[in-house]
């Protein structure tokens, strides 16, 4: 389970910081999108990684078998930033396909 | 506990909050409107700023814990005010009034929302400010990015897009970072309240201190973007050139608020105990190359908004340097630094495109962009407002007390905060220990940023008010030119009362090299509604 997860983390981190380093804006935000789940995995994985054992404490749930709340909280909140600044980043992205006429990151193309 | 008066640490997030909601009720044309919503609100900040700070400057018995939703300390989120967060509060708030007053006079009719925005920019910063929960702290941090964002596109224009293109892209790849930091942190000490931490961290095993540690680096490059540290700063002279007057302006304090938050955790932190120094070199050499890399810029800098972007960063190599090498006296005067050059670089950044309107395109680019969002006829280009008599005597006035402050020369403020690094530095003051190989690296580069900034501000300065024989005369209203005067005549005033400023920076070093003072209050904090309890006895009286 741990080296499924890791390896899952790993993968996308590998091809998000590819991808946000090519030249398209598309493929920047595809890279920043992928980044953004990985990251999300590696802050569930901080809380040890279990199944089936709930997050609230009562009385029949021994300590030990029970999953650290905090860390979904944190993803929840991440999840929900990631997913505003992305989307402005998509609505910055077209506005800057629409003044230059490119989706070269930098505004102008060097292919030519 | 002090009554009511509690309750004021919350406020500076609570007033623009309300006050950029309440906006969003109102249509655009209501300008006048908004603008002063927006100023009250501002307004009130800046009271309630200047009664923490008066506060702080001599806190007894006030506890500067605030436990929001009345839960105890690890397990709820704290607001702390202290010494440090005061002095942010109220230069934030400072900043924030003279921009707003400054963009009403056109800016603000460039796009749209540009008051909600502003206001919610407040209330990033000012959470940031007061924040004592590194989790707490991601939050406030994206909303101030996210506003960033908007108003960096404000006015929009190709130039504009571009720039911030590349400012969103830097910034969530560092919210990420940001995010890593935080939870390898969480996953080594199991807390993420930074008094419980900063108690924590004796305890943690050195295997996990390990993980720990890279943690916290990991979370430091996220604020050293912000600060804009050598390698991970090209971003930031295109961004606050590109960006409109009033908004370069006031993000001039938002590169401080990545030192502020590394000054923070640096003493909170890695001040005592076995992670003791941790990060220092790296704070000390990239200090030293952002310093260069900043200078050289400055002297290479033919536009004034690329060399007022380059004045950000030799600010910030400047102060990472001091924090690189973490001895009171040096620091307290560096807080002096920050604050006369935060309040310098903001009034130039307003002052260069008062300068420049005369001269570029720029201005052409804001009429179009006005006309599109309905520029009312009402409200005509020329006439709207008192213009300023003695323009040019006054601009240049500015421009040259901008210089002076950039350069530190006296007798204004910049001189003073130089100073007092200066001499704590070669050991004339209070330390008397003979300085280092870095030390003295750092007094040269210091001193010949200055020269570099002297020598760049006379060139554009001749070029600017002595060269141009066409003699355009730029229009320049009073309350555009009242806000730059403000600033700098805040500069002036940080110099005849340099004793007291320095005192009180003094205190705030002194208070925060003793970390369990802020543990102590955060930990000991009693939740409302419940007397303190007598069994304890710990902590001081209310």
């Amino acid at each position: 389970m741990e080296i499924i997860l890791s390896i899952a983390i790993g993968v996308m981190t590998a091809c998000g910081v590819w991808l946000i380093l090519r030249p398209r804006t598309y493929q920047v935000i595809i890279g920043l999108s992928l980044l953004s789940y990985a990251v999300n995995l590696f802050i569930f994985g901080v809380g040890g990684v279990k199944t089936n054992v709930p997050p609230i404490l009562s009385d029949d749930v021994a300590i030990s078998t029970l999953t650290d709340p905090v860390p979904q909280a944190l993803v929840l909140t991440a999840i929900v930033i990631g997913f505003a600044t992305t989307a402005l980043f998509l609505v910055v992205l077209l506005a800057s396909r629409g003044l230059t006429g490119t989706d070269h990151v930098d505004g102008r193309d060097d292919r030519k | 506990m002090n009554g009511w008066m509690h309750h004021l640490i919350i406020a500076p997030v609570l007033i623009p909050l309300v006050a950029g909601a309440i906006l969003l009720f109102f249509d655009e044309r209501q300008r006048f409107v908004k603008g002063m919503i927006s100023l009250t609100s501002a307004l009130l900040v800046l009271a309630v700023a200047l009664t923490l700070f008066r506060i702080e400057i001599d806190p007894q018995g006030f506890d500067g814990v605030y436990l929001l939703g009345n839960w105890k300390a690890p397990f709820g989120i704290v607001l702390v005010v202290d010494g440090l967060s005061a002095l942010m509060l109220l230069l934030t708030a400072l900043l924030a009034v003279a921009v707003l007053i400054y963009s009403l006079a056109r800016w603000h009719a460039a796009g749209a929302h540009f008051h909600t925005m502003f206001q919610l920019l407040l209330v990033g910063l000012n959470g940031a400010f007061l924040t004592g929960d590194l989790f707490n702290l991601f939050v406030f941090f994206e909303v101030m990015l996210a506003a960033s964002y908007g108003l960096l596109l404000h006015g929009s224009g190709p130039l504009r897009v571009k720039a911030g293109m590349h400012y969103i892209a830097v910034n969530l790849a560092a919210a990420l970072l940001f995010l890593i930091g935080v939870s390898l942190i969480y996953g080594t000490a199991g807390t993420l309240n930074m008094a419980d931490l900063a108690a924590r961290i004796p305890e943690i095993e050195p295997d996990r201190r390990m993980l720990m540690e890279a943690g916290a680096g990991v979370l430091g490059i996220a604020f050293l973007i912000k600060a804009g540290m050598w390698p991970l700063c090209f971003w930031l002279p295109t961004a606050y050139s590109a960006a409109s007057a009033p908004v370069a302006s006031i993000f001039a304090i938002m590169s401080k608020l990545g030192i502020y938050i590394i000054l923070r955790l640096t003493m909170l932190l890695f001040g005592e105990g076995p992670s003791a120094g941790f990060g220092a070199d790296v704070l000390l050499y990239g200090g030293l190359a952002t310093l260069v890399f900043g200078t050289i810029g400055v002297f290479a800098s033919q536009a004034l908004g690329r060399l007022a972007g380059f004045s950000v960063l030799v600010s910030s190599g400047t102060l990472l340097m001091v924090l690189g090498i973490n001895d009171g006296a040096i620091s307290s005067g560096a807080l002096l630094y920050m604050v006369s050059s935060t309040l310098t670089i903001s009034a130039f950044f307003m002052l260069i495109e008062l300068v420049e309107r005369g001269q570029d395109a720029g201005a052409n680019v804001l009429a179009v962009t006005m006309e599109a969002y309905g520029d009312d006829e009402d409200e005509p280009e020329e006439g709207g407002g008192v213009t300023m008599p003695g323009t040019m005597a006054i601009l240049g006035t500015c421009f040259a007390a901008c210089g002076i402050l950039l350069s530190g020369l006296p007798p204004l403020s910049g001189f003073v905060a130089k100073f007092a690094m200066l001499s704590a530095m070669m050991g004339t003051g209070a330390i008397g220990v003979p300085p280092t190989a870095a030390v003295w690296t750092l007094v040269i580069l210091v001193i010949f940023s200055g020269v570099a900034a002297l020598i760049s501000m006379t060139r554009v300065g001749i070029r600017t008010f002595w060269g141009s024989i066409e003699g355009v005369v730029p229009r320049v209203l009073v309350i555009e030119i009242m806000p730059v005067m403000f600033l700098l005549a805040l500069t002036l005033v940080l110099t005849v009362r340099a004793g007291p400023a320095m005192h009180y920076m003094d205190t705030t070093i002194r208070t925060l090299s003793n970390p369990t003072v802020y543990i102590d209050a955060v930990r000991n904090a009693v939740v409302a509604g419940e007397d303190r309890p007598a069994s304890a006895g710990i902590g001081e009286g209310d």
